[in-house]
C-alpha cells in the first residue's frame, strides 16, 4: 500500500467547477491556433520536443556523413570544403539547436511546474516567446549554413573566422538570437522555482531534477550574454575591421578564446546538469529508494554550476597562455570532477537496499553511469596539464566530450523520454523494444567513441578531412559503431511513434513513483491539478513503508 | 611493461624525454581510472542484482549516508585528482621552460605548411632536422591563422599564433623520422598540413649543417654582387616577384616546391603538367598567361578550380613580369646569408 492519502491532491475530487470534466492538455483545444499561440508550458514543451528532435535528426545525418567520409583516407564521399562545412554544421546544430535546449526546454518546461505543484511557469508568454526566438535563430543559422555554408567549426576561432569567405555573419547572428531564448527560459525557471512552489515544497523538498534545472538556469542567465556579446564583436570585426582579435591591427586572437570559452565551458554544464537531474529522478523511481545523499546531490549541482565558470582556461593550455594560468585552471577543473564524483557515488548508493526494476529508463541509467564515469575521468585526464599537451585537439578530446556531453545527455534524454512518455501522452511504450534499442544504443555509442579515444592516443588530430593510412582501422571501427547507433535511433523512432497512438493506456502513475509530477493525471489537464492548490507534506522519492514512516528528518 | 601498455593504448613510439614523463602519468591515470570505474561498475551491478524488485509495491528502508561516507566520496577522488594534477603541472612547467643550452629553431605555420629556420643555418619547409639527445627550443608563430604544432611521438604540442611567439622544447631520444601534424583547424587543407622531424645522431646532424652551409656558399659565388648590373629581364623578375605578392598569387602558389592550393611556381616553367582529361600540357608563357586570365581553362590534375580570374586586374607588362618571375624559379631558390630572425618569408 502506498500512503497516497498523505498527499492532498491525490484523492481530491474536483469541486465547485461548472463542469467536473477536465480534458487533458492534449485535447484542450485542437485547432492549430490553440497550439501555436498556447501559453501552456506542457504544449510549449511538446513543441520544443518536436523541433529538438527534428534538429537532432539533421545533426545526426551530418554525423553519419562525417563518419562515412572518414571511412577511408582521402576523399571518400565529399571534397574537403564540403567536409569542413559538414562538421561545422553538425557541431552547431547539435550544440545550439539540440543539446542546449534538449532537456531544459522540453522536460524542464513540461515537468518543472508539475514538480512544484504550480499551474504553469512564472511567465507563460515569455515561455512561448522563447520557443519562437529559438526558431528564429534556427532559421538564420540554417539559412546561413545552406547559403554558402560555414567552415570554421562550431568554435568560430579567430582570425580564421574573420578571414574566411564563407558566411559567418548569419550563422553567428542565429547563435546570438538563440542565446536570448536560452536566457528567457533560464529566467523563467529561476523565477518559477522561487515564487511558484506549492505549500509544503521547501527548497530541500524540491525534486533533484528541479535542483538541476535551477542550477542550469543560473548558468544560462549568467553565461549566455557573453557569447551574445562575442558574436557581436566578431560581426563588427568582420564588417568594420575593428581589430579586436586581429593581430595585424593590434588585436589578440587569444582574447577571443577566453571570451568564447567563458560561455562555452559553462555551456557544457547547461547540457549535462539537466541530464544529471533526470538521472537522479530515474534511479530513485526504479530502485524505489530515497536519494542516498539528497543534499549532497543538490549542492553538487550548484557547485558544478559555480566552479564551471572558472575552468574555461583548460581549453587553452597550449594556446600560449601563462603557465600560472594553466595551473589555476587545472586545479579548478579537478573540482568539477569531484562534484561529479559525489553525484556518481550517491546514485550508486541510492540503489543500496532499494528494489530495482530494470525497465528501459534504468537501462539508460546504466549506460549513463558508464558514460559519466568514463567521460568524467577522461575529462580529469585532460585537465592534468601535461597530458593535455599531448591530447589537445586530437580525437581523444572528441571522444571525451562526446562521452560526457553527448553520451550522458543522450542517455538522459532517452531515459526521460521513456520515463515521462506515459505522463506526457498517457500511453506506455513497448518495454521489449525499449530494452533492445537501449542495448543497441549503448553498444553503438561505445563502439563509435572508444576507438576515437585510441585514435587520439595514436595522434590523429580532430577536424581532419584526410588522414595518414595508419589511422584507418580505428576509423572504420568508429564508423561501424555509428551505424549501429543509427539503427538504435531508428528503432526508437518507430516504436515510440507507434506507442503514441496504439500504446497501452498508462494510468496516472505507471511506475508507482513518488515523484511529485505523478500526482497529476496522465496526461495532465491544462492547469495541471484539478481542484484546490495541492500541498506536498512529504519529500519526493519517499518510498518508506507507511507504518515506519516517521523515520526521516535527517537528510 | 610500458611498451606493452603503450601498444595497448595505441600510443605512438615514445621518442622524447617529455614523452616518457607523459606516458608515465598516462599509465597512472588510465590505470586508476580503470580500477575505480570497474569497482563502481561492479558495485552497481551487484546491487542491481542483490536489490532487484520482488513485489511491485515493495517499500524500502530510508537510508542516508553518514557524514563520514560523504567525506570519503569527496576526499578519495580529490586526493587522486590533485596528485595527478601535481605531477601533470610539474611536467607542464618543465616542458614550457626550455633549458638555457637549448638549440633554437624558429617555426612558422602558414596555410598549409610548416617553415623551419635556424638562427645560423638554412631554412626549410616541412622538414625539421634536429640532433638527438640535445634540447631543442621551438619558437613558434604563424603568418595567417591559428595553427598548432604537434609531434605525436614527442607528445608535444603548441599553438602557432599570428603576431606572437610561443615556445616549447623537446629532447629527442631516438634518431628517426617523426610526423608533425597541425591540430588547430586552419581551413581547407588543414589535414594536409603535414611535416616531419628528422632526428639525426649528433655527428650526422653536424655534417648536415655543414653541408647546408657549403651549398649556400657555392650559390653565393654565382650570385650577382652589384644589383645595378642586373639586366632588365632580372628587373622584370623582381617586379614580378613584388606583383606576385601584392596580387595574392603567393597565397595559393608556393615558391619553394611545397604543396598548396595551387601548383608551386618552383620549377613550373617548361614542365609537362597532366590535366584532368588525361592530356598533358607544357607550361609555357602562353599557358601561364591563359591560366591567369581563365584559370579553369586547363586545370592541372589534382587541383580544384578555385582561382579567380585576373582578366582586367593585370596590365600587359604586369602579366609579363609575373611570367618572367615564374620562369626565374627554375632552380631552387636558396636564400643567401645566415638567417638571424624569425622565419618570415621575404616575399610580401
Amino acid at each position: 500500500m502506498t500512503p497516497s492519502s498523505s498527499i492532498d491532491t491525490a484523492g481530491a475530487a474536483p469541486h465547485d467547477e461548472h463542469h467536473d470534466h477536465h480534458p487533458s492538455y492534449l485535447v484542450d483545444g485542437t485547432t492549430i491556433k490553440s497550439w501555436i499561440l498556447t501559453v501552456d508550458h506542457k504544449r510549449i514543451g511538446l513543441m520544443f520536443l518536436f523541433f529538438v528532435l527534428l534538429f537532432f535528426l539533421v545533426g545526426g545525418i551530418f554525423a553519419l556523413l562525417i563518419r562515412l567520409e572518414l571511412l577511408t583516407p582521402g576523399p571518400t564521399i565529399m571534397d574537403a570544403m564540403t567536409y569542413n562545412r559538414t562538421f561545422t554544421l553538425h557541431g552547431l546544430v547539435m550544440i545550439f539547436l539540440f543539446m542546449i535546449p534538449a532537456i531544459p526546454a522540453v522536460f524542464g518546461n513540461f515537468m518543472l511546474p508539475l514538480m512544484l505543484g504550480a499551474k504553469d511557469v512564472a511567465f507563460p508568454r515569455l515561455n512561448l516567446a522563447s520557443l519562437y526566438i529559438y526558431l528564429t535563430g534556427a532559421v538564420f543559422m540554417l539559412w546561413g549554413m545552406l547559403n554558402g555554408g560555414l567552415d570554421t567549426g562550431w568554435t568560430f576561432y579567430t582570425p580564421y573566422s574573420t578571414h574566411t569567405t564563407t558566411t559567418v555573419a548569419p550563422v553567428m547572428f542565429g547563435a546570438f538570437i538563440i542565446g536570448f531564448s536560452s536566457i528567457a527560459t533560464g529566467i523563467n525557471f529561476i523565477v518559477t522555482c522561487h515564487t511558484m512552489r506549492a505549500p509544503g515544497i521547501t527548497w530541500f523538498k524540491m525534486p533533484l531534477f528541479v535542483w538541476a534545472i535551477y542550477a542550469t538556469s543560473c548558468i544560462q542567465v549568467l553565461a549566455t550574454p557573453v557569447i551574445g556579446l562575442l558574436t557581436v564583436l566578431v560581426a563588427v570585426e568582420n564588417l568594420f575591421s575593428f581589430g579586436m582579435f586581429d593581430p595585424a591591427r593590434g588585436g589578440d586572437p587569444v582574447l577571443f578564446q577566453h571570451l568564447f570559452w567563458f560561455y562555452s565551458h559553462p555551456a557544457v554544464y547547461i547540457m549535462v546538469l539537466p541530464a544529471f537531474g533526470v538521472m537522479s529522478e530515474i534511479v530513485s523511481t526504479y530502485s524505489r529508494k530515497n536519494i542516498f545523499g539528497y543534499r549532497a546531490v543538490a549542492y553538487s549541482s550548484l557547485g558544478i554550476a559555480f566552479v564551471g565558470f572558472f575552468a574555461w582556461g583548460h581549453h587553452m593550455f597550449v594556446s600560449g597562455q601563462s603557465t600560472f594560468d594553466a595551473g589555476v585552471f587545472g586545479v579548478l577543473t579537478m573540482l568539477v570532477g569531484v562534484f561529479t564524483a559525489i553525484k556518481v557515488f550517491n546514485w550508486v548508493g541510492t540503489v543500496y537496499k532499494g528494489a530495482v526494476d530494470f525497465k528501459t529508463p534504468f537501462a539508460y541509467f546504466c549506460g549513463f553511469l558508464f558514460f559519466t564515469v568514463f567521460g568524467g575521468m577522461t575529462g580529469i585526464a585532460l585537465g592534468t596539464v601535461s597530458l593535455d599537451v599531448a591530447w589537445h585537439d586530437t580525437y581523444f578530446v572528441v571522444a571525451h566530450f562526446h562521452f560526457i556531453m553527448v553520451g550522458a545527455t543522450i542517455m538522459a534524454f532517452l531515459a526521460a523520454l521513456h520515463y515521462w512518455f506515459p505522463k506526457m501522452f498517457g500511453r506506455t511504450y513497448h518495454e521489449g523494444w525499449g530494452l533492445v534499442s537501449a542495448a543497441l544504443i549503448i553498444l553503438g555509442f561505445n563502439a563509435t567513441f572508444i576507438p576515437q579515444f585510441l585514435l587520439g592516443n595514436n595522434g590523429m588530430p580532430r577536424r581532419y578531412y584526410d588522414y595518414p593510412e595508419r589511422f584507418q582501422a580505428l576509423n572504420v571501427a568508429s564508423t561501424a559503431g555509428a551505424t549501429l547507433l543509427a539503427f538504435g535511433f531508428i528503432i526508437i523512432a518507430m516504436y515510440l511513434t507507434y506507442s503514441l497512438v496504439y500504446g497501452k493506456v498508462a494510468g496516472k502513475n505507471p511506475w508507482r513513483s513518488k515523484g511529485y509530477e505523478w500526482l497529476s493525471e496522465s496526461p495532465p489537464p491544462t492547469h495541471n491539478f484539478v481542484g484546490p492548490q495541492p500541498t506536498f507534506p512529504e519529500e519526493p522519492h519517499f518510498y518508506v513503508d507507511p507504518k515506519k514512516a516517521e523515520v526521516p528528518d535527517a537528510v | 611493461m610500458s611498451e606493452f601498455l603503450n601498444n595497448l593504448l595505441f600510443l605512438p613510439e615514445s621518442a622524447s624525454t617529455f614523452a616518457e614523463r607523459v606516458d608515465f602519468l598516462h599509465h597512472f591515470v588510465v590505470g586508476t581510472t580503470m580500477v575505480m570505474s570497474t569497482a563502481v561498475g561492479l558495485a552497481a551491478l551487484f546491487m542491481f542484482f542483490r536489490y532487484r524488485r520482488r513485489v511491485p509495491a515493495q517499500t524500502t528502508e530510508y537510508v542516508v549516508p553518514t557524514l563520514a561516507t560523504e567525506f570519503i566520496f569527496v576526499s578519495v577522488p580529490l586526493v587522486f585528482f590533485l596528485a595527478w594534477f601535481g605531477i601533470g603541472f610539474r611536467d607542464f612547467t618543465w616542458v614550457t621552460t626550455p633549458p638555457k643550452d637549448a638549440m633554437d629553431v624558429y617555426v612558422m605555420g602558414k596555410q598549409w605548411m610548416w617553415k623551419f629556420s635556424y638562427p645560423e643555418g638554412p631554412n626549410g619547409v616541412n622538414v625539421l632536422h634536429v640532433p638527438a639527445n640535445r634540447p631543442v627550443r621551438l619558437l613558434i608563430t604563424s603568418r595567417d591563422v591559428l595553427h598548432s604544432f604537434y609531434v605525436p611521438s614527442f607528445r608535444i604540442k603548441m599553438d602557432a599564433l599570428p603576431g606572437r611567439y610561443t615556445q616549447i622544447w623537446f629532447e629527442a631520444t631516438k634518431p628517426g623520422t617523426y610526423q608533425v601534424l597541425c591540430t588547430e583547424y586552419c581551413g581547407l587543407s588543414h589535414s594536409k598540413m603535414l611535416a616531419e622531424v628528422v632526428v639525426l645522431p649528433e655527428e650526422e646532424y653536424d655534417n648536415w649543417i655543414k653541408d647546408q652551409r657549403r651549398g649556400r656558399l657555392q650559390d653565393r659565388q654565382d650570385a650577382l654582387a652589384d644589383t645595378s648590373l642586373v639586366p632588365p629581364v632580372a628587373r622584370m623578375v623582381e617586379q614580378g616577384q613584388v606583383l606576385a605578392g601584392t596580387q595574392g598569387c603567393l597565397k595559393c602558389h608556393s615558391v619553394d616546391g611545397s604543396q598548396h592550393i595551387g601548383p608551386t611556381f618552383l620549377g613550373m616553367y617548361d614542365r609537362m603538367e597532366k590535366l584532368d582529361d588525361g592530356q598533358s600540357i607544357r607550361v609555357d608563357e602562353a599557358y601561364i598567361t591563359q591560366s591567369m586570365m581563365d584559370p579553369g581553362a586547363h586545370l592541372v590534375s589534382g587541383y580544384q578550380n578555385v582561382m579567380p580570374t585576373y582578366q582586367g586586374k593585370l596590365q600587359g607588362p604586369e602579366t609579363a613580369a609575373i611570367v618572367e618571375y615564374i620562369k626565374s624559379l627554375r632552380t631552387p631558390n636558396v636564400r643567401e646569408g645566415a638567417s638571424e630572425g624569425p622565419a618570415y618569408d621575404p616575399i610580401q
